[in-house]
């Protein structure tokens, strides 16, 4: 510690600020322990790949060091060697006052075992930054630290601040621009606590749940959806022996975070810092790599662009954004080159072309090859003559890996299942090209494996690639979000407003869409009541309690009782169908049993008239669409309802009387019921005869 | 050497990173620079001044590129290159005089040159000089003798003459280093002191009830303002905020707190305010050698207001501001693209910036240019620490500080070192 004080106080002369009391020291991931950049990252560690030119672990380093950063340590594991290589011949390795040590590791295999080799090398004294070697940004750290520091003074257990950003809460936003999962967070808006941290919410539920002592605990929570977690955290050292004591947290935020939040271990907190002017974003994918080099070709990222980074005149930045830089590249003509990323010594010759690609050094194109969009080419690919490069597919020299080894980047999570997965897709020879002839694979005289998807991972394609999404992906995307949406504000009882809204943005906002709307409701109700009722059945719930539940479906789905009653004759008849029966008079008696048996439920919604014309219609239409084994037995079920006294005189009589009016085709039933009718009416009269 | 080493690739990081902010701070940290440089340089026997040249020049490429926008950087390398030159040039004239003047007068004239005349010696290399180049324009324009001009373009880097006597042999390699510190020594007091003297001026221009625009915040005018203040003029000033950065506001409470009559609008309001105005005073970033300006973003269209309605627009530059260098000169990189998040914030329009959406381009581009160029024909005055210039005679003042072997360095020395 003495030497440590020494050292800060030679530097307090530069650094006033309260913060130099201990050389502020960053921990820094020179590995992501995932598998989505290969196959690229099979050759090349990720942070030296080249980001608008520059290697990424540059514009990491750059930022750590404006931001008062004194002591890096990058922590090495794939591709050690380069990475160390890379930074002694660096600029970096000759800094004043900013000194980079690498530290070098070829068993850790995730975050946490990083993170616990640090601590027994017991090189960090005090708070740090934790970042991966990936992470792009340009926020001032003096204030996020300042209040880290301020938290800890007040509170031992505010051990990190974790750096979060204002994102636009567009539902599809996140996975759009940066291809990662929607994340949720929820935050006490007075400490800035975070209080739960979930970022592969399943959106087939519709739903997060959230542990009712989280709002009891505090007096007030913001869900957010709308945040972006940028990666960069403000530790004190607990963290790193936090890491020790549980060794089986791997990742950062899937086991540390969520451990911490959820565990509760020794009261620790978590508290968020939340950025809005400064950007930061963390490469986590190849669509994150597109837009994250967009950003910084728009100068998002300033002072950390190529032009400023450089320093030479290498790179200038000209008009409308366009960067100008020698690459030693070849490219002929007639080539069409959209949305791509080309690296250095590529030769591209005569008609190519090629759509949102990342084409590694030294790849060849022979004339007239295609790459359709999201293509990788690892490094020194030859692609042959007029070959076709399908989409999403990724090429290497390399074989895919069908073993882990252990000095490879892996997701360890995923990596047992996919290669299993992939393993038996070998076995199995589904494999479309054949590995062994690897000239044909990619046309004549080309050079490098096309890898397979697995099956599983083919979705996550067109989200992680390079290529914009496809349109019809993104409308999947959007209705799937608008379905949720709907589901939500209906669950919610929030209906019009959200509602209106939605038809307005939609930009036609037509009358059709909100029939549209209500229909499905409506679908989606009768279902519910269908299952409802069918459940009642067969559990025998008592009338009064399925009274109760098909209320309370009523209610949330905004119905009228007209529809209760609709919904639940129509269960009832559908049952009646799907019980087995062998004749028509069979059928009769099935649904003679169940109107018997139901007949308080169905009557308990059937208040007045109105409500029974609608059975009777709701009737009719089944019997000329889905139950139409019924359509000859219309009267006598007619009857019976009548006979339960569930339809009064009165509305089969409206009913007919309306009917009378109707186009031929729908007299069918009418007709089919005269003589009930008929029978109906004079007993109607002979009564009336007899009050006089 | 290597402590020097280690200065220059502090100064240049600090450079590339963008931490040094306005021209002044960059200029007087580049003198100072040069200046431990050249008292680091090995001197050999012969040729000395080519030897200082080459090791300033090597250095000074360095620093240029490490941030090309900054062109005070540029500006106060070429003075110090100017200085050895003059300093070389007067050793040499000096010697082929054959004068060997006394050491007490050496003294005397080192302590106090500014209020002395010049003494005879003085005016011997002076005269040689101007023998050798064109007459300096304070000389034409005030129509003085040479030798009283001396004290006048003591700013003007050739004023060094007073130190150049010893033409003895042997001690005329740390003679040259040391006048040449000497001469560094008093540009880097010139660019410190530049805004006070350019205050003094002050009163000469600011009148009695007068309403002064001004856009952004400028430290020169400021105090410009403040010391018009402070001689009883009272007036008001109206502040054009300065978008994006939003400058103005500082600028207006710091007037404010001075006890200043101030109104603060929008840069788009310049227009609707200028006829209330009497003058237009602003700071620039550099003033080229044909007498443009490289200002703030919005100064042109304030220009362009005030040239509609004839109402003087007066640009406040200390010397180290004068560039030698035209606008059209490729190595001037006329701007410099800050960060969009000063217009907008990111996190509301990310939505806006998505890329894997739609054709994979971003339909909104953000551009924020930090500088302007306003042509000197709307430019009425520029004052610098000198005094006040017309734009037209800005290349013939500019002459005066930079000698024409150095304009362009990159270029020449590119093996350096």
């Amino acid at each position: 510690m003495g030497a440590q004080k020494k050292g800060a106080t030679a530097r307090v002369s530069e650094d006033p600020e309260e913060l130099a009391r201990h050389p502020l020291q960053a921990i820094l991931l020179a590995d992501s322990f995932t598998t989505k950049f290969r196959p690229i990252t099979l050759e090349r560690p990720k942070v030296l790949l080249p980001l608008v030119n520059i290697p990424m672990i540059n514009y990491t380093l750059a930022w750590l060091e404006s931001a008062g950063v004194e002591e890096v340590f990058v922590f090495c594991c794939a591709h050690s060697k380069q990475v160390i290589d890379y930074l002694e011949s660096s600029e970096w390795s000759s800094q004043p006052n900013f000194s980079v040590t690498t530290i070098e590791s070829h068993n850790s295999i995730s975050a946490g075992d990083a993170l616990r080799l640090i601590y027994e090398r017991n090189v960090i004294h005090g708070d740090f930054v934790l970042i991966s070697g990936d992470t792009v940004s340009n926020m001032s750290l003096t204030q996020a630290l300042q209040e880290h520091k301020d938290r800890r003074k007040k509170d031992a257990n505010a051990i990190m601040t974790m750096v979060v950003k204002q994102s636009k809460p567009s539902p599809i936003t996140q996975q759009s621009r940066l291809g990662t999962d929607e994340l949720f967070m929820a935050i006490n808006p007075v400490t800035k606590q975070l209080l739960y941290y979930e970022d592969k919410a399943e959106y087939s539920k519709g739903f997060i749940s959230l542990d009712k002592t989280l709002i009891a605990d505090n007096p007030s929570v913001i869900l957010h959806n709308d945040k972006q977690d940028c990666y960069i955290d403000i530790c004190s050292q607990e963290v790193l022996s936090l890491f020790t004591d549980n060794f089986d947290y791997q990742h950062l935020r899937r086991h540390f975070v969520k451990g911490l939040l959820v565990d509760d271990i020794m009261g620790y907190k978590i508290f968020t810092h939340e950025i809005h002017s400064s950007y930061a974003a963390r490469i986590d994918n190849f669509r994150s790599y597109d837009t994250i080099s967009k950003d910084i070709i728009q100068r998002w990222t300033y002072p950390f662009v190529p032009d400023v980074l450089c320093g030479s005149s290498a790179i200038k930045v000209e008009r409308q954004g366009t960067y100008r830089a020698s690459e030693r590249c070849t490219i002929g003509s007639n080539v069409t080159i959209e949305g791509s990323y080309i690296w250095n010594n590529v030769t591209i010759e005569d008609g190519c072309q090629l759509r949102n690609a990342i084409v590694c050094d030294g790849v060849i194109l022979k004339s007239g090859a295609v790459l359709q969009p999201g293509v990788i080419l690892s490094f020194k690919v030859v692609v042959g003559q007029q070959f076709v490069v399908p989409a999403y597919s990724k090429v290497s020299l390399l074989q895919q890996p069908t073993q882990q080894d252990s000095d490879e980047e892996l997701e360890y999570a995923d990596s047992t299942s996919g290669t299993g997965e992939l393993r038996s897709d070998k076995l199995n020879g589904d494999i479309a090209p054949d590995l062994s002839e690897t000239a044909s694979e990619l046309g004549t005289g080309g050079v490098g494996y096309i890898w397979t998807v697995f099956e599983g991972a083919y979705d996550e394609e067109w989200r992680h690639s390079v290529a914009p999404i496809p349109t019809d992906k993104l409308v999947k995307l959007m209705l799937d979000k608008d379905e949720d949406e709907e589901l939500l504000t209906q669950d919610g009882n929030v209906i019009s407003a959200s509602r209106e809204l939605k038809t307005d943005s939609d930009g036609n906002g037509s009358e059709d869409d909100d029939n549209e709307d209500s229909r499905d409701d409506y679908v989606s109700f009768e279902k519910e009541v269908e299952a409802t009722f069918l459940r009642a059945v067969h559990e025998n719930v008592k009338v009064d309690l399925a009274v109760l539940e098909v209320n309370a479906l009523r209610l949330s789905y905004n119905m009228a009782s007209v529809d209760c009653g609709g919904a639940i004759f129509y269960s009832m008849m559908k049952l009646a169908v799907e019980s087995p029966h062998n004749s028509a008079s069979e059928l009769h008696r099935n649904a003679a049993d169940i109107v018997t048996t139901w007949q308080k439920l169905l009557k308990s919604f059937l208040h007045d008239i109105d409500e029974e014309i609608e059975v009777i219609l709701k009737f009719e239409e089944m019997c000329l669409e889905s139950a139409k084994e019924f359509a000859a037995l219309f009267p006598q079920i007619l009857h019976l309802l009548y006979d339960k006294e569930i339809l009064q005189e009165d509305a089969i009589l409206r009913w007919a009387d309306e009917k009378e009016g109707a186009d031929e085709s729908d007299k069918v039933f009418l007709k089919r019921s005269e003589k009930f009718i008929q029978w109906l009416r004079e007993a109607e009269e002979e009564e009336d005869d007899e009050d006089e | 050497m290597p402590d020097t080493q280690a200065l220059v690739n502090d100064f240049l990081n600090k450079l590339k990173k963008r931490k040094i902010e306005g021209s002044q701070a960059t200029a007087k940290q580049t003198a100072e620079l040069l200046r431990s440089v050249i008292s680091q340089t090995r001197m050999p026997y012969t040729n000395q001044a080519s030897a200082l040249i080459h090791s300033v020049k090597a250095v000074g490429e360095r620093l240029i590129a490490a941030n090309p926008v900054e062109l005070a950087v540029g500006n106060v390398v070429r003075r110090v290159l100017h200085i050895i030159r003059e300093e070389d040039l007067s050793l040499t004239t000096a010697a082929m005089a054959g004068l060997n003047l006394s050491a007490e007068s050496d003294d005397e004239d080192d302590t106090d040159r500014d209020n002395h005349p010049a003494l005879s010696a003085a005016a011997i290399a002076a005269a040689s000089r101007s023998t050798l180049r064109p007459p300096s324009l304070q000389t034409l324009l005030e129509d003085v003798p040479d030798s009283a001009a001396v004290p006048h373009t003591s700013s003007s880097g050739g004023d060094s003459e007073g130190k150049s006597k010893s033409a003895d042999k042997s001690s005329r390699s740390r003679k040259l280093k040391h006048d040449v510190i000497e001469a560094v020594n008093e540009l880097i007091q010139d660019i410190s002191t530049c805004r006070e003297l350019i205050a003094e001026q002050a009163v000469e221009h600011i009148h009695q009830n007068e309403v002064i625009l001004t856009l952004g915040s400028s430290r020169t005018v400021l105090e410009f303002l403040c010391a018009a203040k402070e001689k009883k003029r009272s007036f008001r000033v109206f502040v054009a905020e300065g978008a994006p950065r939003y400058q103005g506001h500082l600028l207006a409470k710091e007037l404010v707190t001075r006890g200043l009559q101030t109104t603060l609008i929008t840069d788009s309001a310049v227009f609707a305010m200028i006829s209330r105005v009497n003058m237009v005073i602003v700071g620039a970033h550099a003033v080229m050698a044909n007498g443009g300006v490289i200002a703030p973003v919005g100064l042109n269209m304030v220009a362009l207001a005030a040239q509609k309605h004839a109402v003087p627009f007066v640009v406040l530059a200390g010397s180290h501001k004068l560039c030698p260098l035209y606008p059209h000169h490729p190595e001037v990189l006329l701007n410099e693209l800050r960060s969009p998040s000063e217009l907008l914030d990111f996190g509301e329009f990310s939505d806006c910036l998505d890329f894997g959406s739609g054709i994979g381009a971003p339909l909104l581009h953000v551009v924020n240019p930090t500088f302007d160029y306003v042509p000197p024909k709307l430019v009425s005055l520029f004052i610098t620490d000198t005094g006040g210039h017309n734009p037209s005679y800005m290349y013939r003042l500019i002459a005066d500080y930079y000698s024409a072997d150095d304009l362009v360095l990159e270029r020449r020395t590119a093996s350096g070192n």
